[in-house]
């Protein structure tokens, strides 16, 4: 993949940073270091600094630890002709194995993706970025960390999707005698979990990863 | 007033910085239908539509007509061996109001029902003056900051996605028909999906910084004699 920008660029880009200015992340306007808040949207202006990424730390350790409990206790609980055909209480990955175990292949690969692999790989996406943050990288790299930081963003908040699936079982199969499901605490657990993730990718400042960029491209 | 073009690096005047990447780029007016990128990590800085406050708050307003309908309609309804049960909005939302589990349906209430209903509110309150070419309300900063804030919190697209799942879950274990709050769910999504294209904050911000609101006398101004 090339960046004809990037490599037509003989001069080194400028930044706010290195201009000893402080851009708004929230409306992109410039001010002297010296200003707390931006004056034209009121936010407050950070400079693109490695202790932010304590913040990052803190929800993603939030939300690892309750990721845990999340797929230890049940998510459904499912009762059928009032108990006699039986009482289940499912997990997260029991619910998937279940789902393929009737040979519903898309469902479970859904619910597999959304609530397993996503979780996990953001786990991971995330520390990466924080740990290599503001570390040497070549603009190829930084290209690269900021797609991955994109996708992580936008993500995100589709894992919600299996609580929303439980919320909904639970309130519509209600017949009573024939069958009923009630939702499990690992619900309230994997909520959590997924919110405090999305506020750890939100406080990443993906200025940081362009922070690591030698001043002078090679070529000069 | 700032002219076009020129810029101070001591004071930032005349500059943007890219959000994603802190390039800093001069600060132009741009025709509606341009879109700005930034000349490193290529993010959209502001790309101004024609129209576009107009129909962001119609969308809004559609939006609010919809939610209302989707809320006090029936949502769903199962049946099986002569049992039977209809759930609104509100049901799937209570689903976890028992014990331990009740504040995930203030949760659950406040992203499916209450951001989409509030930021199409503050949307209109930001927008409905700017639109008609007057100075903004007082609090339209605040505003349209919380708007942005709470823009990836407002998960109205991941419940329908997720009712579709459910659906597809227990179709074969029992007849479900479906009611029209979820075609009106249905609907939002679109209207909001079409509110996103239009929204361009930078372009906002300008907007409300021209309409004369906590201006610091930097907004462009292509009158305003070199």
């Amino acid at each position: 993949m090339s960046h004809p920008e990037e490599t037509d660029h003989a001069a080194p880009i400028m930044t706010a940073h290195r201009a000893g200015l402080i851009g708004c992340r929230s409306c992109g306007r410039v001010w002297p270091e010296s200003e707390i808040d931006c004056q034209r949207c009121g936010a407050t202006l950070v400079a693109p600094d490695r202790r932010s990424l304590n913040a990052v730390w803190a929800w993603l350790l939030a939300g690892f630890i309750f990721y845990i409990p999340a797929n230890m206790f049940p998510m459904l609980r499912t009762t059928t002709l009032g108990g006699i055909a039986g009482k289940t209480e499912s997990t997260i990955l029991g619910g998937v194995l279940e789902l393929l175990h009737y040979g519903n292949w898309f469902v479970g690969g859904v619910v597999f993706f959304a609530s397993i692999i996503v979780p996990i790989g953001k786990f991971i996406a995330i520390a990466w970025l924080a740990r290599v943050a503001g570390r040497p990288a070549t603009a190829h790299d930084a290209h690269w960390r900021l797609g991955l930081y994109e996708v992580v963003e936008f993500i995100g908040r589709w894992s919600m999707i299996d609580v929303f699936v439980v919320a909904i079982l639970s309130a519509l199969v209600q017949l009573g005698f024939v069958a009923s499901i009630h939702p499990g605490p690992a619900a309230v657990c994997f909520a959590l979990s997924v919110a405090f993730t999305m506020l750890s990718a939100q406080s990443f400042d993906p200025r940081l990863i362009w922070r690591g960029l030698p001043l002078r491209s090679r070529k000069d | 007033m700032q002219t076009e073009g020129t810029y101070d690096l001591t004071t930032g005047a005349g500059l943007v910085a890219c959000p994603r990447c802190d390039a800093l780029h001069v600060e132009h007016d741009l025709e509606p239908g341009e879109t700005a990128r930034c000349i490193r990590c290529n993010a959209v800085l502001a790309s101004p539509r024609a129209g576009a406050f107009t129909r962001i708050i119609a969308l809004s307003v559609t939006s609010l007509v919809l939610m209302v309908g989707a809320v006090f309609f029936p949502f769903l309804e199962i049946s099986r061996m002569g049992f039977g049960n209809e759930t609104s909005l509100f049901g799937v939302a209570m689903a976890f109001s028992h014990g331990a589990l009740m504040p995930l349906t203030v949760a659950l209430m406040a992203t499916i029902i209450g951001l989409p209903v509030l930021r199409a509110i503050l949307l209109v309150y930001t927008l409905l003056p700017l639109s008609r070419r007057r100075s903004p309300f007082s609090h339209a900063v605040g505003a349209f900051r919380l708007s942005e804030t709470l823009r990836p919190w407002s998960m109205a697209e991941i419940f329908v996605i997720g009712t579709a799942l459910a659906l597809v879950k227990v179709g074969g274990l029992a007849t479900i028909s479906l009611g029209p709050a979820f075609w009106a769910f249905c609907g939002l999504i679109v209207v909001n999906g079409a509110s996103n294209v239009f929204t361009s904050a930078t372009t906002i911000w300008d907007a409300i910084e021209d309409g004369g609101a906590s201006t610091d006398g930097r907004e462009l101004s292509r009158n305003a004699a070199p």
